[in-house]
């Protein structure tokens, strides 16, 4: 037994389920390979998202973790309680802008609608001509490599990183790239889109992003700022498709997404969707023009067919564990994915419903072996 | 040679300097200070690494990309 669980994978899923054994006690080993992934090239938006009950229950719970850590998370994680607008353009933006406010306000998720003129004072960057938008209130941003180290410092001595890459998984046994093999009670994948290569029957697809970040100019703008026809974009399941989505830093810099691709592995940035992109953000924000850009790169988001991650055993693989599949959502639902799987493991009743997540929804369960008479 | 204001100061270069030359010729090189307090200079020279960002004529531009202008006004401290 090389430790009592390992973890594959160091990104903000990986480094919050170790943090959660370790507080229960047991000694982790993570393992990563440095290859890197979404949470070292995402936005860090901690978000109340509503596409369905399942996806709002896993990010309402992990919101509200993230707030009670915030006191204590080290300045270098950037946390900053700064909320979301969600923009109506038109009055069909408007009525959707209601319905997530009753959607929320129904989960107990503070919010409000700010009419035309509220939303021209909060934000007087935006264009002319929005009609309203529904303001979030905790909603925040951190930055989450610096979170994910966060994370496994709490661990102490309990929890060991190690800069290894996993070239096979067996159930509660990895093999390393020098052939070696480690054993654990249980074994957490949480390699995000790096996950098939160990485990292909994973139902995982890549969804390419582009991401751009201005030169600093504070006070610019004081909120997450999101398009409602986000969540449209962000569920589609062909195509590429844009949305207007802008964030704040705490250093004065404006940071801006967002793309959807599928089905490229290619990390070049391509003119042609950052342009598109832009051509959006400068819809919402006409004076970004003026503004210079200084960086743009490209990340990749583990998608699953529903959008929920895969929270559980692995039903043909017993003592593999996965945590994967969190999409865009990975930083915001980290900490509520570390503590589902923790419960699962030590058969303790979950906080919220634990199985809308369960691997098993895609992931047959073998039937027992037939024998002929 | 042409002249421009750099820091408040009068400095002349040669007709084709770029901004970079300029600061090298009348400043301390640096270009800007960063977020965390430390000043910063040209690195790459190829408008690529973006450490040259300055204020010129109030306008942020890299100073690597910038031919030197008559009575241009460069600022470090913006």
């Amino acid at each position: 037994m090389n430790a009592e669980i390992i973890v594959v994978g160091a990104g903000i899923v990986g480094s919050a389920c170790a943090h959660q054994f370790a507080r229960r006690g047991l000694d982790v080993l993570v393992l990563d390979s440095q290859r890197g992934g979404a949470t070292a090239v995402g936005m860090g938006h901690l978000v109340a998202m509503d596409d369905n009950p399942a996806e709002l229950a896993l990010s309402r719970y992990s919101i509200e973790l993230w707030r009670q850590w915030a006191p204590s998370l080290d300045p270098d994680c950037a946390y900053r309680n700064c909320g979301t607008l969600w923009l109506a353009a038109n009055r069909e933006e408007l009525q959707a802008a209601e319905h997530k406010r009753e959607t929320l306000s129904a989960q107990g998720i503070a919010c409000q609608m700010l009419d035309a003129s509220a939303l021209r004072q909060a934000e007087p960057m935006l264009r002319k001509g929005l009609l309203g938008a529904l303001k979030v209130s905790g909603d925040s941003i951190l930055y989450a490599p610096n979170a994910a180290h966060w994370l496994l410092a709490q661990g102490g001595a309990r929890i060991t990183r190690r800069q290894d890459q996993v070239s096979e998984v067996d159930g509660n046994r990895v093999r390393l790239a020098d052939g070696r093999w480690l054993t654990a009670e249980a074994v957490v994948l949480a390699g995000g889109i790096h996950a098939s290569e160990l485990c292909p029957e994973l139902p995982i697809r890549a969804k390419k992003g582009h991401l751009l970040i201005t030169d600093r100019y504070p006070g610019r703008i004081q909120h997450q700022l999101v398009e409602l026809g986000y969540a449209a974009s962000a569920h589609a399941n062909t195509g590429t498709s844009v949305a207007f989505n802008a964030q704040p830093r705490p250093t004065g810099q404006i940071f801006l997404g967002s793309s959807r691709q599928f089905d490229s592995l290619d990390p070049q940035v391509e003119g042609p969707v950052l342009a598109r992109m832009l051509r959006r953000a400068l819809d919402y924000l006409p004076e970004l023009g003026k503004l210079n850009a200084i960086r743009s790169w490209t990340g990749f988001r583990a998608a699953t067919p529903d959008s929920l991650p895969l929270l559980g055993e692995h039903p043909q693989q017993p003592g593999l564990w996965l945590a994967v599949g969190h999409e865009g959502l990975g930083v915001t639902t980290a900490p509520g994915s570390a503590q589902l799987l923790a419960a699962h493991l030590f058969k303790e009743p979950a906080a919220i419903d634990p199985s809308p997540y369960l691997p098993g929804r895609f992931l047959p369960v073998p039937r027992p072996t037939e024998h002929s008479a | 040679m042409i002249e421009l204001i750099l820091d408040g100061l009068a400095l002349r270069v040669a007709a084709g300097s770029t901004v970079a030359a300029a600061l090298y010729l009348g400043g301390d090189g640096s270009s800007r200070t960063s977020v965390g307090d430390q000043r910063r200079a040209p690195v790459c020279g190829m408008g690529i690494c973006q450490e040259c960002r300055v204020s010129i004529d109030g306008q942020r531009r890299l100073a690597c990309q910038t031919l030197c202008q008559p009575g241009m006004c460069v600022e470090t401290h913006a």
